[in-house]
Protein backbone atom coordinates (compact mmCIF):
# COMPACT_ATOMS: atom_id res chain seq x y z
CA UNK A 1 0.00 0.00 0.00
CA UNK A 2 2.94 2.38 0.49
CA UNK A 3 3.41 4.49 3.60
CA UNK A 4 4.73 7.47 1.73
CA UNK A 5 8.42 7.04 2.61
CA UNK A 6 9.30 5.93 -0.91
CA UNK A 7 7.62 8.92 -2.51
CA UNK A 8 8.35 11.68 0.01
CA UNK A 9 11.96 11.97 -1.18
CA UNK A 10 11.23 12.35 -4.91
CA UNK A 11 8.32 14.70 -4.10
CA UNK A 12 10.64 16.84 -1.98
CA UNK A 13 13.19 16.93 -4.81
CA UNK A 14 10.46 18.00 -7.24
CA UNK A 15 9.27 20.64 -4.73
CA UNK A 16 12.79 22.07 -4.52
CA UNK A 17 12.97 22.38 -8.29
CA UNK A 18 9.47 23.80 -8.66
CA UNK A 19 8.93 25.95 -5.55
CA UNK A 20 12.48 26.67 -4.36
CA UNK A 21 15.21 24.89 -2.43
CA UNK A 22 13.76 25.79 0.97
CA UNK A 23 10.36 24.16 0.35
CA UNK A 24 9.14 21.21 2.40
CA UNK A 25 6.63 18.42 1.74
CA UNK A 26 4.11 18.21 4.60
CA UNK A 27 1.06 16.15 5.53
CA UNK A 28 1.50 13.44 2.89
CA UNK A 29 -1.54 11.20 3.19
CA UNK A 30 -3.00 8.43 1.04
CA UNK A 31 -6.60 9.22 0.13
CA UNK A 32 -7.97 6.31 -1.84
CA UNK A 33 -7.50 2.62 -1.42
CA UNK A 34 -8.36 2.13 -5.07
CA UNK A 35 -6.58 -0.71 -6.78
CA UNK A 36 -6.20 1.10 -10.08
CA UNK A 37 -4.44 4.32 -9.02
CA UNK A 38 -2.96 5.73 -5.83
CA UNK A 39 -4.19 9.18 -4.80
CA UNK A 40 -2.18 11.15 -2.23
CA UNK A 41 -2.82 14.56 -0.69
CA UNK A 42 0.12 16.70 0.43
CA UNK A 43 1.19 20.31 0.92
CA UNK A 44 4.36 22.02 -0.17
CA UNK A 45 5.37 24.75 2.26
CA UNK A 46 7.49 27.22 0.27
CA UNK A 47 9.11 30.41 1.52
CA UNK A 48 6.22 32.65 0.45
CA UNK A 49 3.24 30.34 0.10
CA UNK A 50 1.69 27.02 0.92
CA UNK A 51 0.52 24.84 -1.97
CA UNK A 52 -2.23 22.23 -1.51
CA UNK A 53 -1.56 19.40 -3.97
CA UNK A 54 -2.66 15.97 -5.11
CA UNK A 55 -0.46 13.17 -6.45
CA UNK A 56 -2.03 10.60 -8.74
CA UNK A 57 0.27 7.64 -9.15
CA UNK A 58 0.24 4.16 -10.65
CA UNK A 59 0.35 1.56 -7.85
CA UNK A 60 3.99 1.47 -6.73
CA UNK A 61 4.79 3.90 -9.53
CA UNK A 62 4.51 1.16 -12.13
CA UNK A 63 1.49 0.92 -14.42
CA UNK A 64 -0.02 -2.54 -14.36
CA UNK A 65 -1.55 -4.18 -17.40
CA UNK A 66 -5.11 -2.96 -17.38
CA UNK A 67 -8.12 -5.16 -17.79
CA UNK A 68 -10.40 -2.15 -18.16
CA UNK A 69 -10.36 0.59 -20.75
CA UNK A 70 -9.10 3.16 -18.27
CA UNK A 71 -6.66 5.60 -19.84
CA UNK A 72 -3.07 5.97 -18.63
CA UNK A 73 -2.04 8.62 -16.11
CA UNK A 74 -0.08 10.48 -18.78
CA UNK A 75 -3.20 10.59 -20.95
CA UNK A 76 -5.27 11.72 -17.97
CA UNK A 77 -2.80 14.54 -17.31
CA UNK A 78 -2.87 15.53 -20.99
CA UNK A 79 -6.68 15.59 -20.91
CA UNK A 80 -6.63 17.87 -17.86
CA UNK A 81 -4.31 20.21 -19.77
CA UNK A 82 -6.49 20.20 -22.90
CA UNK A 83 -9.75 20.72 -21.01
CA UNK A 84 -8.25 23.47 -18.84
CA UNK A 85 -7.09 25.27 -21.98
CA UNK A 86 -10.65 25.01 -23.32
CA UNK A 87 -11.97 26.76 -20.21
CA UNK A 88 -13.42 23.74 -18.41
CA UNK A 89 -12.85 23.84 -14.66
CA UNK A 90 -10.32 21.11 -13.86
CA UNK A 91 -7.38 20.89 -11.45
CA UNK A 92 -4.19 22.47 -12.79
CA UNK A 93 -1.48 19.91 -13.57
CA UNK A 94 1.96 20.99 -12.30
CA UNK A 95 4.10 17.98 -13.07
CA UNK A 96 4.01 14.73 -15.02
CA UNK A 97 6.43 12.02 -13.92
CA UNK A 98 7.50 9.31 -16.36
CA UNK A 99 7.73 5.58 -15.64
CA UNK A 100 11.18 4.56 -14.42
CA UNK A 101 11.82 7.78 -12.47
CA UNK A 102 12.09 7.87 -8.67
CA UNK A 103 8.45 8.93 -8.36
CA UNK A 104 7.34 6.53 -11.06
CA UNK A 105 4.38 6.98 -13.38
CA UNK A 106 2.43 9.81 -11.78
CA UNK A 107 1.29 13.41 -12.02
CA UNK A 108 0.89 16.26 -9.53
CA UNK A 109 -2.08 18.64 -9.63
CA UNK A 110 -3.45 21.39 -7.45
CA UNK A 111 -5.99 20.38 -4.80
CA UNK A 112 -9.34 22.08 -5.38
CA UNK A 113 -11.43 22.96 -2.34
CA UNK A 114 -14.96 21.67 -2.13
CA UNK A 115 -17.09 18.60 -1.65
CA UNK A 116 -17.42 15.45 -3.74
CA UNK A 117 -19.89 13.41 -1.66
CA UNK A 118 -23.23 13.40 -3.49
CA UNK A 119 -25.36 13.05 -0.39
CA UNK A 120 -23.79 16.11 1.26
CA UNK A 121 -23.99 18.22 -1.89
CA UNK A 122 -27.69 17.40 -2.26
CA UNK A 123 -28.57 17.84 1.41
CA UNK A 124 -26.40 20.40 3.21
CA UNK A 125 -27.45 24.04 3.51
CA UNK A 126 -23.98 25.24 2.59
CA UNK A 127 -24.62 24.01 -0.99
CA UNK A 128 -28.09 25.55 -1.42
CA UNK A 129 -26.81 28.20 -3.85
CA UNK A 130 -24.53 25.67 -5.56
CA UNK A 131 -27.50 23.36 -6.18
CA UNK A 132 -29.31 26.14 -8.06
CA UNK A 133 -26.28 26.86 -10.26
CA UNK A 134 -25.06 23.32 -10.75
CA UNK A 135 -27.34 22.36 -13.64
CA UNK A 136 -26.17 25.26 -15.76
CA UNK A 137 -22.56 24.74 -14.68
CA UNK A 138 -22.72 21.09 -15.72
CA UNK A 139 -24.33 21.94 -19.08
CA UNK A 140 -21.58 24.45 -19.80
CA UNK A 141 -18.80 22.10 -18.65
CA UNK A 142 -20.12 19.26 -20.80
CA UNK A 143 -20.45 21.54 -23.83
CA UNK A 144 -16.85 22.65 -23.23
CA UNK A 145 -15.54 19.10 -22.96
CA UNK A 146 -17.44 17.98 -26.05
CA UNK A 147 -16.08 20.91 -28.09
CA UNK A 148 -12.42 19.99 -27.57
CA UNK A 149 -10.84 19.01 -30.90
CA UNK A 150 -10.36 15.25 -30.85
CA UNK A 151 -7.59 15.23 -33.44
CA UNK A 152 -4.91 16.05 -30.86
CA UNK A 153 -6.09 13.50 -28.32
CA UNK A 154 -3.99 10.39 -28.50
CA UNK A 155 -4.49 6.98 -26.95
CA UNK A 156 -8.19 7.40 -26.29
CA UNK A 157 -10.41 4.39 -26.86
CA UNK A 158 -13.33 4.90 -29.21
CA UNK A 159 -16.69 3.64 -27.98
CA UNK A 160 -20.02 4.71 -29.45
CA UNK A 161 -23.46 3.59 -28.32
CA UNK A 162 -23.58 0.32 -30.24
CA UNK A 163 -19.99 -0.54 -29.23
CA UNK A 164 -21.03 -0.21 -25.61
CA UNK A 165 -24.10 -2.40 -26.00
CA UNK A 166 -21.92 -5.05 -27.63
CA UNK A 167 -19.32 -4.81 -24.89
CA UNK A 168 -21.73 -4.96 -21.96
CA UNK A 169 -23.87 -7.65 -23.52
CA UNK A 170 -20.77 -9.83 -23.96
CA UNK A 171 -19.88 -9.30 -20.29
CA UNK A 172 -23.48 -10.00 -19.21
CA UNK A 173 -23.74 -13.20 -21.29
CA UNK A 174 -20.36 -14.32 -19.93
CA UNK A 175 -21.63 -14.08 -16.36
CA UNK A 176 -24.32 -16.67 -17.06
CA UNK A 177 -26.95 -15.08 -14.80
CA UNK A 178 -29.78 -14.07 -17.14
CA UNK A 179 -32.35 -11.59 -15.83
CA UNK A 180 -35.51 -10.76 -17.82
CA UNK A 181 -35.43 -6.99 -17.22
CA UNK A 182 -31.85 -6.74 -18.47
CA UNK A 183 -32.73 -8.90 -21.49
CA UNK A 184 -35.56 -6.49 -22.29
CA UNK A 185 -33.23 -3.52 -21.97
CA UNK A 186 -30.63 -5.03 -24.34
CA UNK A 187 -33.30 -5.97 -26.89
CA UNK A 188 -35.01 -2.57 -26.68
CA UNK A 189 -31.76 -0.62 -26.99
CA UNK A 190 -30.76 -2.61 -30.08
CA UNK A 191 -34.18 -2.16 -31.70
CA UNK A 192 -34.34 1.57 -30.98
CA UNK A 193 -30.77 2.81 -31.42
CA UNK A 194 -30.67 6.48 -32.41
CA UNK A 195 -28.55 7.70 -35.30
CA UNK A 196 -25.02 8.23 -33.95
CA UNK A 197 -24.03 11.82 -33.16
CA UNK A 198 -20.70 13.25 -34.30
CA UNK A 199 -18.10 11.59 -32.03
CA UNK A 200 -16.57 13.88 -29.40
CA UNK A 201 -14.36 13.68 -26.32
CA UNK A 202 -16.60 12.05 -23.68
CA UNK A 203 -15.66 12.25 -19.98
CA UNK A 204 -17.21 8.84 -19.35
CA UNK A 205 -18.04 9.22 -15.64
CA UNK A 206 -19.48 12.73 -15.30
CA UNK A 207 -21.65 12.61 -12.15
CA UNK A 208 -21.76 13.62 -8.49
CA UNK A 209 -18.89 11.85 -6.78
CA UNK A 210 -16.51 12.87 -9.56
CA UNK A 211 -17.29 16.59 -9.42
CA UNK A 212 -15.89 19.00 -6.86
CA UNK A 213 -18.70 21.31 -5.79
CA UNK A 214 -18.14 24.41 -3.70
CA UNK A 215 -20.63 26.93 -2.32
CA UNK A 216 -20.88 28.65 -5.71
CA UNK A 217 -21.41 25.59 -7.89
CA UNK A 218 -19.11 23.38 -9.95
CA UNK A 219 -15.49 23.73 -8.83
CA UNK A 220 -13.71 21.07 -10.88
CA UNK A 221 -14.31 17.97 -12.99
CA UNK A 222 -12.27 14.98 -11.73
CA UNK A 223 -11.72 11.32 -12.61
CA UNK A 224 -10.97 11.27 -16.31
CA UNK A 225 -9.94 7.62 -16.31
CA UNK A 226 -12.92 6.53 -18.42
CA UNK A 227 -12.57 9.28 -21.03
CA UNK A 228 -13.07 8.13 -24.60
CA UNK A 229 -14.17 9.22 -28.03
CA UNK A 230 -17.91 8.68 -28.06
CA UNK A 231 -21.41 10.08 -28.25
CA UNK A 232 -21.99 13.34 -26.34
CA UNK A 233 -25.42 12.14 -25.19
CA UNK A 234 -23.69 9.43 -23.13
CA UNK A 235 -22.25 12.04 -20.72
CA UNK A 236 -25.52 14.00 -20.48
CA UNK A 237 -27.57 10.88 -19.73
CA UNK A 238 -25.04 9.36 -17.28
CA UNK A 239 -25.51 12.45 -15.10
CA UNK A 240 -29.25 11.61 -15.11
CA UNK A 241 -29.01 7.91 -14.17
CA UNK A 242 -31.01 7.43 -10.96
CA UNK A 243 -28.09 5.65 -9.23
CA UNK A 244 -26.35 9.06 -9.19
CA UNK A 245 -29.32 11.04 -7.84
CA UNK A 246 -28.55 9.78 -4.33
CA UNK A 247 -32.17 9.40 -3.29
CA UNK A 248 -33.40 12.64 -4.90
CA UNK A 249 -35.17 10.88 -7.78
CA UNK A 250 -37.52 13.76 -8.51
CA UNK A 251 -34.64 15.79 -9.93
CA UNK A 252 -33.57 13.99 -13.08
CA UNK A 253 -30.21 15.73 -13.41
CA UNK A 254 -28.03 14.31 -10.64
CA UNK A 255 -30.73 14.78 -7.99
CA UNK A 256 -30.41 18.59 -8.28
CA UNK A 257 -31.74 19.75 -11.66
CA UNK A 258 -34.19 19.38 -14.50
CA UNK A 259 -33.26 18.05 -17.92
CA UNK A 260 -34.66 20.93 -20.04
CA UNK A 261 -32.46 23.40 -18.12
CA UNK A 262 -29.40 21.20 -18.63
CA UNK A 263 -30.08 20.78 -22.36
CA UNK A 264 -30.69 24.54 -22.75
CA UNK A 265 -27.46 25.41 -20.93
CA UNK A 266 -25.59 22.84 -23.03
CA UNK A 267 -26.90 24.28 -26.30
CA UNK A 268 -26.41 27.90 -25.16
CA UNK A 269 -22.76 27.07 -24.43
CA UNK A 270 -22.23 25.82 -27.98
CA UNK A 271 -23.27 22.19 -27.63
CA UNK A 272 -25.67 20.46 -30.00
CA UNK A 273 -29.41 20.81 -29.36
CA UNK A 274 -30.56 17.44 -27.97
CA UNK A 275 -34.10 16.47 -27.02
CA UNK A 276 -35.19 14.83 -23.77
CA UNK A 277 -36.43 11.84 -25.80
CA UNK A 278 -32.88 11.25 -27.11
CA UNK A 279 -31.56 11.24 -23.58
CA UNK A 280 -34.01 8.44 -22.64
CA UNK A 281 -32.15 5.92 -24.82
CA UNK A 282 -28.84 6.82 -23.25
CA UNK A 283 -30.20 6.84 -19.72
CA UNK A 284 -31.63 3.35 -20.28
CA UNK A 285 -28.21 2.32 -21.50
CA UNK A 286 -26.60 3.94 -18.45
CA UNK A 287 -28.85 2.12 -15.98
CA UNK A 288 -28.29 -1.15 -17.83
CA UNK A 289 -24.53 -0.59 -17.83
CA UNK A 290 -24.44 0.07 -14.08
CA UNK A 291 -26.59 -3.04 -13.47
CA UNK A 292 -24.11 -5.16 -15.44
CA UNK A 293 -21.22 -3.56 -13.54
CA UNK A 294 -22.87 -4.50 -10.20
CA UNK A 295 -23.21 -8.06 -11.50
CA UNK A 296 -19.50 -8.01 -12.44
CA UNK A 297 -18.55 -6.87 -8.95
CA UNK A 298 -20.67 -9.61 -7.40
CA UNK A 299 -19.06 -12.09 -9.77
CA UNK A 300 -15.68 -11.22 -8.23
CA UNK A 301 -17.09 -12.66 -5.00
CA UNK A 302 -18.62 -15.66 -6.72
CA UNK A 303 -15.37 -16.64 -8.42
CA UNK A 304 -13.35 -16.12 -5.23
CA UNK A 305 -11.32 -13.25 -6.70
CA UNK A 306 -12.56 -10.92 -3.94
CA UNK A 307 -14.18 -12.75 -1.03
CA UNK A 308 -15.41 -9.60 0.78
CA UNK A 309 -18.96 -9.25 2.09
CA UNK A 310 -19.19 -5.97 0.18
CA UNK A 311 -18.66 -7.72 -3.17
CA UNK A 312 -21.24 -10.36 -2.25
CA UNK A 313 -23.82 -7.78 -1.16
CA UNK A 314 -23.47 -5.59 -4.26
CA UNK A 315 -25.20 -8.32 -6.25
CA UNK A 316 -28.36 -7.28 -4.42
CA UNK A 317 -28.19 -3.85 -5.99
CA UNK A 318 -28.90 -5.02 -9.53
CA UNK A 319 -32.64 -4.81 -8.78
CA UNK A 320 -32.18 -1.06 -8.21
CA UNK A 321 -31.16 -0.70 -11.83
CA UNK A 322 -34.02 -2.95 -12.86
CA UNK A 323 -36.66 -0.73 -11.26
CA UNK A 324 -34.95 2.31 -12.81
CA UNK A 325 -35.17 0.61 -16.22
CA UNK A 326 -38.84 -0.21 -15.69
CA UNK A 327 -39.59 3.37 -14.61
CA UNK A 328 -37.80 4.58 -17.74
CA UNK A 329 -39.73 2.17 -19.98
CA UNK A 330 -43.00 3.35 -18.46
CA UNK A 331 -42.01 6.95 -19.07
CA UNK A 332 -41.17 6.45 -22.77
CA UNK A 333 -43.32 8.66 -24.95
CA UNK A 334 -43.95 11.19 -22.21
CA UNK A 335 -41.98 13.73 -24.26
CA UNK A 336 -43.98 13.04 -27.42
CA UNK B 1 -36.69 -30.59 12.56
CA UNK B 2 -36.62 -28.15 15.44
CA UNK B 3 -37.30 -24.48 15.31
CA UNK B 4 -35.94 -23.24 18.62
CA UNK B 5 -34.00 -21.14 17.80
CA UNK B 6 -35.41 -20.52 14.34
CA UNK B 7 -33.26 -19.43 11.42
CA UNK B 8 -34.66 -15.90 11.91
CA UNK B 9 -33.70 -15.87 15.60
CA UNK B 10 -30.15 -17.02 14.83
CA UNK B 11 -29.71 -14.34 12.17
CA UNK B 12 -31.17 -11.68 14.46
CA UNK B 13 -28.76 -12.75 17.22
CA UNK B 14 -25.72 -12.53 14.92
CA UNK B 15 -26.90 -9.17 13.55
CA UNK B 16 -27.31 -7.81 17.10
CA UNK B 17 -23.80 -9.04 17.94
CA UNK B 18 -22.37 -7.22 14.91
CA UNK B 19 -24.34 -4.01 15.57
CA UNK B 20 -23.96 -3.76 19.34
CA UNK B 21 -20.71 -5.54 20.17
CA UNK B 22 -18.39 -5.97 17.18
CA UNK B 23 -18.99 -2.85 15.07
CA UNK B 24 -18.42 -0.30 17.88
CA UNK B 25 -14.94 -1.79 18.42
CA UNK B 26 -13.96 -1.55 14.75
CA UNK B 27 -12.60 1.38 12.76
CA UNK B 28 -11.97 2.26 9.12
CA UNK B 29 -12.46 -0.42 6.52
CA UNK B 30 -13.42 -3.11 9.03
CA UNK B 31 -16.18 -0.88 10.48
CA UNK B 32 -17.50 -0.29 6.96
CA UNK B 33 -17.55 -4.03 6.24
CA UNK B 34 -19.32 -4.69 9.56
CA UNK B 35 -22.09 -2.33 8.46
CA UNK B 36 -22.31 -4.10 5.10
CA UNK B 37 -22.43 -7.46 6.90
CA UNK B 38 -25.26 -6.28 9.16
CA UNK B 39 -27.20 -5.02 6.13
CA UNK B 40 -26.67 -8.36 4.39
CA UNK B 41 -28.22 -10.16 7.35
CA UNK B 42 -31.18 -7.77 7.24
CA UNK B 43 -31.57 -8.72 3.56
CA UNK B 44 -31.63 -12.41 4.48
CA UNK B 45 -34.32 -11.76 7.12
CA UNK B 46 -36.47 -9.94 4.56
CA UNK B 47 -35.91 -12.72 2.05
CA UNK B 48 -37.06 -15.37 4.55
CA UNK B 49 -40.22 -13.34 5.19
CA UNK B 50 -41.06 -12.27 1.63
CA UNK B 51 -39.64 -14.74 -0.86
CA UNK B 52 -41.98 -17.74 -0.47
CA UNK B 53 -45.16 -15.80 -1.25
CA UNK B 54 -43.47 -13.45 -3.76
CA UNK B 55 -41.95 -16.35 -5.69
CA UNK B 56 -45.25 -18.27 -5.73
CA UNK B 57 -46.97 -15.24 -7.27
CA UNK B 58 -44.11 -14.73 -9.69
CA UNK B 59 -44.49 -18.36 -10.81
CA UNK B 60 -48.25 -17.91 -11.37
CA UNK B 61 -47.63 -14.83 -13.49
CA UNK B 62 -44.88 -16.55 -15.47
CA UNK B 63 -47.15 -19.52 -16.19
CA UNK B 64 -49.88 -17.19 -17.44
CA UNK B 65 -47.44 -15.15 -19.52
CA UNK B 66 -45.68 -18.15 -21.10
CA UNK B 67 -48.72 -20.43 -21.24
CA UNK B 68 -46.93 -23.35 -19.55
CA UNK B 69 -47.19 -25.02 -16.15
CA UNK B 70 -45.15 -27.33 -13.98
CA UNK B 71 -41.67 -25.78 -14.15
CA UNK B 72 -39.91 -23.98 -11.29
CA UNK B 73 -39.84 -20.19 -11.19
CA UNK B 74 -36.15 -20.36 -12.13
CA UNK B 75 -36.80 -22.50 -15.22
CA UNK B 76 -39.72 -20.29 -16.25
CA UNK B 77 -37.51 -17.21 -15.89
CA UNK B 78 -34.94 -18.80 -18.23
CA UNK B 79 -37.72 -19.35 -20.78
CA UNK B 80 -38.82 -15.73 -20.39
CA UNK B 81 -35.26 -14.50 -20.91
CA UNK B 82 -35.02 -16.58 -24.08
CA UNK B 83 -38.38 -15.29 -25.35
CA UNK B 84 -37.25 -11.68 -24.88
CA UNK B 85 -33.82 -12.32 -26.36
CA UNK B 86 -35.27 -14.00 -29.45
CA UNK B 87 -37.69 -11.13 -29.97
CA UNK B 88 -40.85 -13.19 -29.52
CA UNK B 89 -41.70 -10.96 -26.56
CA UNK B 90 -41.03 -7.23 -26.23
CA UNK B 91 -42.36 -4.05 -24.61
CA UNK B 92 -45.59 -4.40 -26.65
CA UNK B 93 -46.31 -7.89 -25.23
CA UNK B 94 -49.46 -7.66 -23.10
CA UNK B 95 -48.67 -8.16 -19.44
CA UNK B 96 -44.88 -8.39 -19.81
CA UNK B 97 -43.90 -5.03 -18.34
CA UNK B 98 -46.52 -5.34 -15.57
CA UNK B 99 -45.10 -8.75 -14.64
CA UNK B 100 -41.50 -7.51 -14.63
CA UNK B 101 -42.52 -4.54 -12.52
CA UNK B 102 -44.30 -6.68 -9.92
CA UNK B 103 -41.34 -9.05 -9.76
CA UNK B 104 -38.82 -6.22 -9.47
CA UNK B 105 -40.83 -4.46 -6.75
CA UNK B 106 -40.92 -7.72 -4.77
CA UNK B 107 -37.18 -8.26 -5.33
CA UNK B 108 -36.36 -4.72 -4.22
CA UNK B 109 -38.49 -5.00 -1.12
CA UNK B 110 -36.05 -7.77 -0.18
CA UNK B 111 -32.84 -6.26 -1.59
CA UNK B 112 -33.11 -2.47 -1.01
CA UNK B 113 -36.49 -1.48 0.44
CA UNK B 114 -35.32 2.13 0.88
CA UNK B 115 -34.26 2.63 -2.74
CA UNK B 116 -35.56 5.85 -4.29
CA UNK B 117 -36.59 4.12 -7.53
CA UNK B 118 -38.94 1.88 -5.56
CA UNK B 119 -40.76 4.95 -4.23
CA UNK B 120 -40.94 6.37 -7.75
CA UNK B 121 -42.46 3.18 -9.12
CA UNK B 122 -46.21 3.47 -9.43
CA UNK B 123 -47.35 0.62 -7.24
CA UNK B 124 -51.03 1.18 -7.97
CA UNK B 125 -51.40 -2.24 -9.56
CA UNK B 126 -51.17 -3.92 -6.13
CA UNK B 127 -49.42 -7.00 -7.49
CA UNK B 128 -46.70 -7.43 -4.89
Amino acid sequence: MGNGIDIEKPLTAWGHAHFGAGSRVEGLKRLSGGASQETWAFDVAASNARHALILRRAPGGVAAARSSEAVSLATEAALLGATSKAGVRVPEVLHVSAPGTALGEAFVMRRVNGETLGRKILRDDEFSVARIRLTRDCGEALAGIHAIPTAGLVDLPRSLGEDQIRKYEAIYRGLGMPRPVLELAFAWLKANAPAPATPVLVHGDFRLGNLIVDQNGLGAVLDWELAHIGDPREDIAWLCVNSWRFGHSEKRVGGFGDLPELLDAYAAAGGARFSAAEIDWWEIQGSLKWGVMCMMMYSAYKTGADPSVERAAIGRRVSENEIDLINLFEGLGRHA
Amino acid sequence: MHDGPSAEELIEAVKAFIDKTAAPQLTGHAAFHARVASNALATVLRELAIRPIAEAREKERLEALLGVTGDSAGALNSQLCEAIRSGSMDLSTAGLLAHLKSTTIAQLSVDQPGYSGLRSADTGNGLI
